[in-house]
């Protein structure tokens, strides 16, 4: 399990080594305040989403999930994707309303990055990895809540770089968009080496 | 005649969806350690869109204004489902290699993105124009991307061999680190500089020295 949650923050970081959710991970990470809300978001939608789309797939979709009523033969894996994305959807607008009603503060600070977050790659992809590795529950909690964690400590280490590249003078062509992807490729590098640390 | 084609020239260069809208960057870099699942997966997405885009154009006056994201995603899901399965049942290795990629064209910005920006407000063949024009301009990012780094680390293309390599008695050195996902965010920071250099219009703008001034005192 330990292995299991490292691999899920360092070795195999959702953005660093399988590009999920770049599009948000550019757009948010201009200010680290905002980069820590977002951050937040996304290991509380994680490590909600994973382990309820395993239970799901588990008890619903996979092949002879239904033979307690005597159709042990249907197979409803293809349907994962809609049933993943509808959990991701319904998940986020709960704890929404959750966080509005008990933790308005933190409601605000949020803002409208919790919607966003319904259309994250990262969040869908971190679903769909645990279906294709088959992870049991218990497992699926914590390659959520890790996944989570790494996309978090990513995106704030890199709205810090951003804060700094403001005042720096570089090509006109590069500043922006170009700079910031070779900075995450710098990232990506330094994450690669934990790879071997991670191993068993 | 010019003024028809526009939506779908544009996206190409001028108002290209990876690196002039930052859209749809994920699957971009993921799939691209070889052409053939760069090709594999620009076709999925370009049909997908085209798909999505026709269908959504078609029944734009009878979506409620409240529910038309869920509306919009779960006709992109299904869209994506067919494909997948498509793959799977005449490509299986490589939807195998393509692993998640595939389902995850759900969540693609450029897909739902066209479909709420275009689709919703614009009659069926612009939209159809503007989706072909849109899965043109991603598909040729990923081309030129999947060209680098299957070159550098392969020395192959589509996996006939254009370099031989040291391995196989040639002369060519594989770049290993083209095949890492550090270089994919590298290539694509290096084309969006070359791209910028060329269509200076594209560049973003500076902070002001003001800014710059009151951030050091």
């Amino acid at each position: 399990m330990t292995d299991l949650f490292l691999r899920a923050v360092f070795a195999d970081n959702l953005i660093l080594s399988f590009f999920l959710g770049v599009c948000t991970f550019l757009a948010v990470s201009k200010r680290v305040e905002t980069a820590l809300g977002l951050g937040a978001a996304i290991i509380v939608i994680l490590t909600i989403t994973v382990p309820v789309n395993q239970l799901i797939l588990t008890w619903l979709l996979a092949p002879g999930a239904w033979g307690w009523i005597g159709a042990g033969e249907v197979d409803l894996t293809f349907l994962r994707l809609i049933a993943f994305i509808g959990v991701i959807a319904a998940m986020v607008q709960v704890l929404e309303m959750v966080l509005d009603r008990f933790a308005p503060a933190l409601y605000a600070a949020l803002g409208i990055y919790l919607p966003l977050i319904t259309v994250n790659c990262a969040i869908l992809g971190g679903s769909l990895f645990m279906a294709e590795r088959s992870y049991g529950f218990g497992e699926s909690i914590v390659f959520g809540f890790g996944s989570g964690l790494g996309w978090a400590l990513a995106i704030v280490a890199l709205a810090a770089i951003r804060e700094r590249l403001a005042y720096a003078d570089m090509p006109a062509g590069l500043r922006g968009l170009g700079m910031t992807f070779i900075v995450t490729g710098l990232m990506s590098m330094a994450f690669t080496a934990f790879a071997t640390m991670a191993a068993p | 005649m010019r003024a028809a084609l526009k939506p779908l020239f544009d996206p190409l260069l001028r108002d290209n969806p990876v690196t002039v809208q930052i859209l749809g960057i994920c699957s971009a870099l993921a799939v691209t350690t070889s052409m053939t699942t760069a090709l594999t997966m620009s076709l999925a997405l370009t049909a997908v869109l085209v798909a999505s885009s026709a269908v959504i154009s078609l029944i734009r006056r009878h979506i409620p204004a409240q529910i038309r994201l869920i509306l919009q995603i779960t006709i992109i899901a299904a869209m994506v489902i067919v494909a997948d399965l498509i793959l799977q049942a005449y490509a299986y290795a490589i939807s195998q290699r393509l692993s998640i990629f595939v389902s995850l064209i759900v969540t693609n910005c450029i897909v739902l993105g066209r479909a709420e920006a275009f689709a919703m407000s614009n009659p069926v063949g612009p939209s159809i124009l503007d989706a072909l024009g849109n899965g043109v301009g991603y598909s040729a990012i990923l081309m030129v991307i999947a060209f680098l780094r299957e070159l550098l680390g392969f020395g192959t293309l589509f996996g006939a061999t254009v370099f031989p390599t040291v391995a196989e008695g040639g002369w060519y050195q594989p770049f290993g680190f083209m095949l890492l996902a550090p270089s994919a965010f590298m290539l694509l920071g290096l084309l969006v500089w070359a791209l910028r250099s060329w269509r200076v219009e594209q560049v973003e703008p500076a902070t002001t020295r003001v800014d710059r001034e009151e951030a050091l005192s």
